[in-house]
């Protein structure tokens, strides 16, 4: 055998530093683990200080010990470059590692091994866990908010149809691709609004009426954050426009326009559009509560539209103006054929973003009283019946959330990616 | 030519003035019908509500305007406290983005990745709602640190009492001046005689040593309150003494910092990788250590990227603090567009001031903003 220096593991002695690392890592997470989740002690016999650092000071004994480079074996290698280069990285990854076991056990007690999956009641739920029960039992509340059982394939419907409706862009063929846009932004609005209120709100047709009071849930913050963003959008590229034009009223207006719906924070314009907005009516006129949280949303995040736009304008290069303009163009010939469509690709990620916000905001409309989902289970938490599950709730409207968000992120990034070749 | 230009201005013009006028009209008219004057004068009125947790002293019998500070105030506070931890937080989750620690960099973007892309209205509720109520009532509990509590009614810890605290202020303030003059004078120093001072040891001994010297001489002296139970009734105990830290305050912090947290993550690791590979190499071949490498090269270049987006987190922290009023935290929304507007029914004057305030801060930092990129800008030639 060759000389053994145990403050300097070499490829030599590979073997035996892999079983003497290997036996001290472990050793590490068994003392973690029992120390945790059994409440014994193994190395009780020391110091209390020494002996809490345990897992830490047999894990980084471990690693230094299998920190040979070019050991050979692939696996090694790769663990050695990933999260064991140095003493320090080495306790930072074992501390990463015990926070995930610290964290992932607990968690997944509560969501899986001790939740209540079955029954219909509170009583059901005797588990420590998880009451999924009281998910299922709500479940058609926090999707539809308070419309009725019977009416709710109209929702869904609707949605479906929408949803196609928007999918079947894709599918235009050649000859009427330069409708396109024509389809998104005028066609498809109408569609929907008409759809939204015939099929959902109801009242003819044989179709019983749901008042807008009624409706809510998840359901609730898909219309809210559809008609917004389809509002916005032509009216942020006006202001877009505007804020770049040469005649000063123009400009100076829509800059303040931008300034001041981007100062204020979304609550109190909500709060304006309940209490104040009614106030500038004829007396007598009454808006809907629904309508008048879009129109403020929309006017709010148009601003925020307004200016991704802008952005995507400043980064067109003047070369494209002056040719644009040297073919004779006019103003608006020359934006709607040269300059917005170059723009508006580049800026298809930043509206992604703002489209992300927007959905992020939705539930801030608990503050007029309409209920989307955060609203529907603030509402459920009070139930005497089903008192005490707040964090299932949280926790499911969470997780609905992110993945809505997350694979919309995803999506943008996607975009991002695909556009930047293009330059 | 000129009409072209003319025509859209006054249509734009013409539009603005008609919808004001009209909404001006209306609120008239229905101000009219239903009794109620525009002005301000109702701000000097007895507000005769209770707010929770106030800076300042404040009880029911004080006027509305002095509510409205209050709730400004607290406002101001969480969103203070929110940028400090959220920069210090987001700093750190930042770099460790960039860490070439697989796990390290892996758990950095699970953070990211998982507070972004929830709604921070859900957040605060859930920490209020849920984690923070899951907490021990006061009798029961556990001391941490050996002083503090965390109960279900906030946190309780001990409270400096000051003798003499203008004196210490003062000479924190005038420590910060010295620090500034010298450094200016190390400046000059070393352009005019290459001289270099140990600038970030000695200003830190001014910092330190200035005011610690009136504790000797100046007669500053601090007590410490620690929170003591107290039973109020047979079953409702609670702390007397210390400072006592409202759980709203508390979930609203959290999420707010953990939210804001993710942006500025992304903003430190965009800021980082903008800075050429080439940069670090140059600067090191010159002959400059790793560490001046970071302070002279590195970090004001990045900083350059990093800071306008972080402003423009740090207005989104300010505004999202309003959600305040959603868990009870008396804020300005709270206090101010909520109760008070209850009470005295002025809707438009208070909906106004409250959008106006928001608006000052938010164009206030956003001047500044501009001036110091314009400051910080590269003088390209």
């Amino acid at each position: 055998m060759n000389n053994v220096n145990f403050l300097k593991p070499n490829k030599e002695n590979l073997n035996l530093f892999l079983f003497l690392g290997t036996i001290f890592f472990g050793l590490g997470l068994i003392d973690f683990c029992l120390n945790n989740f059994y409440e014994k002690n193994i190395t009780s016999f020391l110091p209390s200080f020494v002996s809490f650092f345990t897992p830490l000071i047999f894990g980084m004994i471990g690693l230094h010990f299998i920190r040979i480079e070019f050991s050979g074996i692939k696996f090694l290698d790769e663990l050695n470059k990933n999260i064991n280069t140095s003493n320090f990285n080495a306790a930072l990854s074992i501390s990463i590692i015990i926070l995930i076991i610290f964290s992932v056990a607990p968690l997944l007690n509560w969501f899986i091994l001790d939740a209540t999956f079955f029954g219909d009641s509170k009583e059901a739920c005797t588990g420590s866990g998880a009451c999924w029960v009281y998910i299922k039992t709500w479940f058609n509340r926090f999707m539809y908010g308070m419309y009725p059982n019977a009416e709710q394939w109209r929702v869904n419907a609707t949605f479906i149809i929408v949803l196609g409706l928007m999918a079947a862009g894709y599918f235009f063929p050649l000859k009427y691709k330069k409708y396109l846009t024509f389809y998104y932004v005028i066609l498809l609005p109408i569609i929907s609004f008409l759809l939204i209120y015939y099929l959902i709100s109801g009242g003819e047709f044989g179709l019983e009426w749901v008042e807008t009071g009624a409706w809510g849930g998840l359901s609730l913050t898909f219309i809210v954050s559809f008609f917004s963003l389809i509002f916005c959008f032509p009216i942020g590229m006006m202001l877009a426009l505007g804020r770049r034009s040469d005649l000063a009223v123009v400009k100076y207006s829509s800059l303040s326009f931008i300034e001041f719906w981007r100062g204020v924070p979304l609550i109190t314009v909500l709060f304006m559009s309940a209490v104040m907005f009614p106030m500038f009516l004829p007396d007598g006129t009454y808006v809907d509560k629904l309508i008048r949280v879009i129109v403020a949303i929309t006017l709010f995040e148009a601003a925020y539209t307004a200016e991704v736009i802008r952005g995507g304008l400043q980064a067109l290069p003047r070369g494209q103006y002056d040719a644009a303009k040297s073919l004779g163009m006019g103003y608006w010939r020359l934006h709607l054929l040269v300059i917005l469509p170059q723009a508006l690709k580049l800026v298809i990620p930043g509206i992604a973003n703002t489209f992300l916000a927007l959905v992020k905001d939705t539930p801030l409309i608990f503050v007029v009283g309409l209920l989307e989902l955060v609203g529907m289970l603030n509402l459920a938490k009070t139930n005497p019946k089903w008192l005490g599950f707040s964090m299932e709730g949280y926790v499911f409207a969470g997780i609905i959330f992110w993945i809505i968000c997350y694979s919309m992120s995803k999506y943008s990034q996607k975009l991002e990616l695909k556009f930047k070749t293009d330059r | 030519m000129k009409f072209k230009k003319i025509l859209p201005q006054f249509l734009t013009l013409l539009f603005i003035v008609l919808i004001f006028g009209f909404f001006t009209m209306n609120a008239q008219e229905n101000m009219d019908t239903r009794g109620i004057e525009f002005g301000f004068g109702f701000l000097s009125k007895e507000a005769s509500f209770d707010i929770q947790f106030s800076l300042i002293d404040y009880d029911g019998s004080m006027s509305y305007g002095r509510a409205y500070l209050v709730g400004l105030l607290n406002t101001l506070l969480v969103s203070f406290i929110g940028i400090i931890l959220s920069t210090i937080l987001g700093a750190v989750i930042g770099v460790a983005r960039l860490s070439p620690n697989y796990l390290i960099n892996k758990t950095a973007s699970f953070y990211v990745e998982f507070f972004r892309n929830v709604p921070l209205l859900l957040q605060i509720f859930f920490w209020y709602f849920a984690a923070l109520r899951a907490l021990p009532m006061p009798e029961d509990a556990p001391l941490i640190f050996g002083s503090s509590f965390m109960t279900i009614k906030g946190l309780y810890t001990p409270a400096p009492i000051w003798n003499n605290l203008d004196v210490f202020m003062i000479a924190l303030i005038v420590a910060m001046i010295v620090i500034y003059f010298f450094n200016k004078f190390a400046k000059r120093k070393q352009e005019e005689e290459g001289k270099q001072y140990p600038k970030f040891l000695i200003s830190l001994g001014i910092f330190v040593i200035l005011p610690a010297l009136t504790f000797f001489v100046g007669g500053v002296d601090v007590t410490w309150s620690f929170p003591e139970l107290k039973q109020l009734a047979k079953t409702s105990f609670t702390y007397e003494g210390g400072l006592g830290i409202p759980p709203e305050l508390i979930a609203l912090t959290l999420a707010l910092t953990l939210y804001t947290a993710t942006f500025i993550a992304e903003n430190v690791r965009a800021g980082i990788q903008g800075i050429g590979k080439g940069q670090k190499e140059a600067a090191a071949s010159v002959g400059l250590t790793p560490g001046q490498v970071l302070k002279l090269v590195v970090l004001p270049q990045a900083l350059r990227i990093i800071i306008p987006p972080t402003t423009n987190q740090y207005l989104n922290l300010t505004k999202n603090s309003s959600l305040a009023a959603a868990i009870a935290y008396p804020d300005l929304v709270l206090v101010f567009a909520g109760t008070a507007m209850m009470q005295t029914g002025r809707a438009i004057e208070i909906v106004g001031i409250t959008m106006a305030t928001y608006l000052t801060i938010s164009l206030t930092i956003s001047l500044f903003m501009n001036w110091y990129n314009k400051r910080i800008a590269i003088q390209e030639k």
